[in-house]
């Protein structure tokens, strides 16, 4: 399976490969994001297909495909879309195109590459499940897809595919692009509604505020990810039964991974769901064809930078929900880091404790003040000050956010066995925990790393006999506490 | 500074489309930031007029999101990655000679008013690392070499077409044509089902 891994010049990243191509079959040409190669290339017939039956039944499509959520929990978005109170009106949909998840490069390419998918799967979702307004939220920092995405909008509206009477039909339906202005916690459900609420992006008590039944405005409101409506425009044309024959039966389709760091060839690729394994992503010719020359694994981040890690020890798990939550993390949003053996585990630990105590909104204590703890201790390990105190201190901190046994990967080697996922959590939502995740992940699987960076000391005792001094540094332990 | 007698034009248009006008604070203080290069206080009080809310509030939105600046910063603003997998690649190197390059601390403007350097966060590019952005356009698998050169061009105005002034994020807007629009309604003011679903079905 080596034939065509091509990288187009104008997609970044990305390799095709001969597997099946969902969301990414016109990334092979230049002008993809277009409305007349979208429409020479069979754009806006899943709309066309929706619009020939009646609403519900292109819900129960939805549903009997599975279509799972790309965003990072994996919940089914027909199932998502059934959750609304029923006969409470108007309903919303909210896109979330805020990818900013460590690792993760997929939402950007689809609404740069192929903004018309993108807006056909809104308009499918709309129809099916009754929403009357649709919001697009995109990232703040991406001005390309902005850029794509407006123009992809003013054209559509323009040849009558959004808008007033779409295609002739009853379903009329308002596209608003809305765009964030820098804050990683607004890709959380309730933030992003609380960002398009014009208010600081804060995450919202669940319950009461589940957005199916008080969203936006205090309506019921589906938030789905970029890359999950863009499964749509495929599924409407071909029909949930081609649908679930590619991938397994509890992950159907395929999904868009991005594994970078350590590799030789690192990329984006769309992977048949459910069956590709981190084994196949990393090592595979097709993919990224290995570790970088003459170094090998060290460790691996599964699913973006609040999984926990994975060693050798799980390469062969496939890209299935529920295998890879036994095993102790997620598939979250697909992305996989990858470090050889000359990674420094404490520091690559602390650039991802530091985003997250540094993207915490500042709403709940555990996060706000655990996480910039988490930070500078291990600030202290990595710069060679820190002492075996500080090691327990990080796990002290850890477990006022996530109280209880955490999650973590088997290791032969350290004779572990799994703590399947997910954790018990402090806070409203997943930045807390996430600030945890890299240092319990890097301290349970490399301590000796961290014991390694340690300021070697010895007390002296005044009452009993002299002691060896070992340490150059002889600041005292109460000046690091 | 307030907004412009175009630019209330083009705020009006953005409120137009949402149910609730706070709604289009976010885009309003991009509009702004894109007038004057950074957040002025008065222009958060003309945006907290034209949605319904105090500039307090308005103050209360804008502070929590890192774009905005609330006083001037370079024309190029210049965000260099420091997450895993930029980190893994040497980010923290191109940094140390960013800074170098720049004559400044990450955090901090040139005296010439041209580059202000930051620190930033994943930019959902990891495969590409390291990345940076300036002004939030991309660019790709940096080395000391290439930023320089990047910092040369950005110089000579050579990336005038690509890279507008800080302040101007997408040079595309949404433009909704007044006779194709469904135009926005206060959610209070909705109580039935949208047209095309069978009644049978809304009530469920």
């Amino acid at each position: 399976m080596t034939a065509r891994a091509e990288n187009y010049p104008y997609t970044p990243g990305f390799y095709a490969g001969d597997r099946p191509e969902i969301v990414t079959s016109r990334f092979k040409y230049e002008d993809s994001y277009t409305l007349d190669r979208y429409l020479a290339t069979g754009g806006y017939e899943g709309l066309k297909a929706a619009l020939a039956k009646p609403a519900p039944a292109v819900h129960e499509e939805v549903k009997a495909a599975t279509v799972l959520g790309r965003g990072g929990a994996g919940f089914p978005a027909g199932t998502k879309w059934g959750l609304t109170p029923p006969g409470v009106f108007p309903r919303y949909l909210v896109v979330n195109g805020d990818e900013s998840e460590p690792g993760t490069y997929k939402d950007r390419l689809l609404m740069e590459r192929d903004p018309h998918q993108l807006i056909e799967g809104c308009l499918i979702a709309c129809y099916a499940a009754g929403l009357s307004q649709c919001f697009l939220y995109i990232r703040g920092e991406m001005a390309v897809a902005q850029e794509r995405v407006a123009q992809a909008l003013n054209d559509a509206y323009a040849a009558g595919y959004i808008g007033k009477n779409i295609l002739g039909s009853q379903f009329s339906l308002d596209i608003v692009l809305h765009w964030g202005a820098g804050a990683y916690v607004v890709g959380e459900e309730t933030a992003l509604i609380e960002s398009l609420e014009g208010n600081r992006g804060m995450p919202r008590l669940k319950p009461p505020f589940f957005p199916a039944a008080i969203g936006l405005y205090g309506q019921p409101t589906v938030v789905n990810n970029v890359e999950t409506l863009a499964n749509l425009p495929w599924l409407l044309v071909n029909g949930a039964a081609e649908y679930v024959k590619i991938g397994t039966e509890t992950s159907p389709g395929t999904r868009m991974m991005a594994v970078s760091g350590h590799v030789k060839r690192p990329g984006v690729f769309e992977v048949v769901n459910g069956s590709t394994t981190f084994r196949d992503l990393i090592y595979g010719e097709e993919f990224c064809q290995g570790i970088r020359d003459g170094h090998e694994l060290k460790a691996f981040v599964p699913g973006g930078g609040s999984a926990p890690w994975f060693l050798a020890d799980q390469l062969d798990l496939p890209l299935e929900g529920r295998q890879v939550g036994a095993a102790g993390s997620m598939v979250g949003s697909g992305a996989v880091m990858v470090m050889d053996e000359t990674t420094d585990i404490p520091a690559a630990a602390l650039t991802l404790t530091a985003f997250y105590a540094h993207e915490s909104c500042g709403k709940c204590a555990p996060c706000r003040e655990g996480g910039t703890w988490l930070m500078r201790i291990l600030e202290r390990v990595v710069a060679g000050h820190g002492t075996s105190r500080d090691l327990d201190q990080l796990i002290q901190v850890g477990e006022t956010i996530c109280p209880g046994n955490f999650p973590h990967a088997s290791s032969e080697r350290l004779g572990l066995t799994a703590v399947p996922f997910p954790y018990k959590m402090t806070t409203i939502c997943f930045v807390g925990p996430s600030a945890y995740t890299p240092v319990h992940s890097a301290l349970t699987l490399f301590r000796d790393e961290f014991e390694a960076k340690l300021v070697k000391r010895t007390f002296i005792s005044v009452s009993s006999a002299p002691v060896e001094v070992a340490a150059a540094n002889t600041q005292s332990a109460g000046a690091h506490a | 500074m307030r907004l412009s007698e175009d630019n209330v034009r083009v705020a009006l248009e953005i409120i137009g489309r949402y149910p609730r006008p706070r709604s289009a604070t976010i885009p309003l203080l991009h509009l702004a930031q894109q007038q004057d290069g950074y957040v002025t206080n008065e222009a958060m009080a003309h945006i907290g007029e034209l949605v319904g809310a105090t500039s307090a509030e308005v103050l209360g939105t804008a502070t929590f999101y890192e774009m905005f600046k609330f006083e001037p910063v370079g024309k190029y603003l210049v965000n260099i990655c420091g997450t895993m997998s930029c980190a893994l690649l040497g980010s923290e190197e191109l940094m140390h000679h960013a800074e170098h390059t720049l004559g400044i601390k990450a955090g901090s403007t040139t005296a010439d008013g041209l580059f202000t350097l930051e620190h930033a966060e994943c930019q959902a590019a990891c495969t590409e690392a390291p990345t940076l952005q300036v002004n939030y356009r991309y660019r790709f698998r940096v080395t000391n070499e290439t930023f320089d050169q990047l910092i040369e061009d950005l110089r000579a105005g050579r990336l005038a077409d690509e890279i507008p002034a800080h302040g101007t994020v997408a040079k595309i807007r949404q433009r909704i044509p007044a006779d194709k629009g469904v135009g926005a309604v206060p959610p209070e003011s909705v109580t039935a089902p949208p047209s095309w679903m069978p009644a049978a079905e809304a009530a469920k």
